[in-house]
């Protein structure tokens, strides 16, 4: 694991922020010449802390006007294999996400389609024939937003 | 603004691998890379394309425990969910936050190092939330799949 100093955090918060930055735009940010910060990108890289790029899309404007997440909960009845039911969800093109979890459920997905009459389409036609799916619980997203996560300068520890 | 399907070409393949580079992705397209860069430009400008931003995998800094909270709020009060989301972006361990129509109203994502750091920020940071009415935590064991790619 590697350690952060605050400048490696200033980098971490403005390609969050805008990806696309060059490393001469990074260096110009944050003071620093281009080959220094090019290298702190590529430390960060070949830690694993940079791990890839996201595009975020205006889903409405492509057609995708709803999002929805399921809570999905393998049948208690007869042998599941995780295997199975995982690589048919992962095969389905309108599943964007599927996490194994641990509580009320086993499996979250996120569910992209077009209106409600096409997710609906989805959930009976794609989902409820999954291998060793139970119940299901469907929540509308309404609004996202990401965070930056804990990439503030370092913070004094308080005792109380 | 009008898409076309050279537009929409471009989108899928790049929906799919964020991270080709941009002569890849014109190739992959099969678009000149000026015919590509004007695209690109066009759909920014057309507010289709709202952000590329670079992705943090928290567990090469130590955060090892990710965790789904899943909230009912009190909502006989109307501010319930602007106050609650205002003070859900201070808490610095919050990822994510999500509203939504259904049984469930709000679900954070919350990140810690390991189980002792989750129940300080479970304890301190979260249950301090305001108009929460019930909570259930779902634990992420493994992202299974994770694209942000459409079926266009």
């Amino acid at each position: 694991m590697i350690d952060l100093d605050d400048t490696d955090r200033a980098i971490l918060r403005a390609l969050v922020a805008d990806g696309g930055l060059s490393a001469g735009e990074l260096g110009r940010r944050l003071g620093l010449s281009q080959p220094a910060a090019w290298r702190r990108v590529r430390r960060l890289e070949d830690a694993g802390v940079l791990a890839g790029q996201r595009v975020d899309v205006d889903r409405a404007a492509l057609g995708f006007g709803v999002t929805v997440f399921l809570g999905v909960k393998l049948a208690t009845k007869g042998r599941v294999s995780l295997e199975d039911f995982e690589r048919a969800v992962t095969a389905i093109p309108e599943v964007q996400v599927v996490q194994h979890v641990l509580g009320l459920f086993d499996y979250r997905l996120r569910v992209v389609a077009r209106d409600i009459a096409d997710f609906e389409r989805v959930l009976r036609r794609r989902i409820m024939t999954l291998p060793g799916i139970g119940n299901v619980e469907a929540n509308v997203l309404l609004t996202e937003e990401r965070r930056p996560g804990p990439l503030g300068v370092a913070q004094t520890v308080v005792n109380r | 603004m009008q898409l076309d399907d050279t537009d929409r070409r471009i989108l899928r393949y790049w929906l799919a691998e964020p991270g080709l580079d941009r002569a890849a992705l014109a190739d992959r397209a099969g678009v000149t890379a000026a015919t590509l860069w004007r695209r690109l430009d066009r759909m920014r400008m057309g507010g289709v394309i709202r952000a590329e931003s670079a992705v943090i995998d928290w567990r090469a800094l130590g955060y090892e425990v990710e965790v789904s909270l899943r909230f009912t709020l009190d909502k006989t009060n109307p501010r319930a969910f602007d106050e609650f989301i205002a003070a859900a972006r201070d808490v610095p361990e919050v990822t994510g936050i999500e509203t939504f129509l259904g049984r469930v109203d709000v679900r954070l994502n919350v990140i810690a190092r390991d189980m002792g750091h989750w129940t300080g920020i479970y304890r301190d940071g979260i249950l301090a939330l305001p108009h929460i009415a019930e909570v259930e935590a779902l634990m992420l064991v493994a992202t299974i799949k994770e694209t942000g790619g459409l079926p266009l």
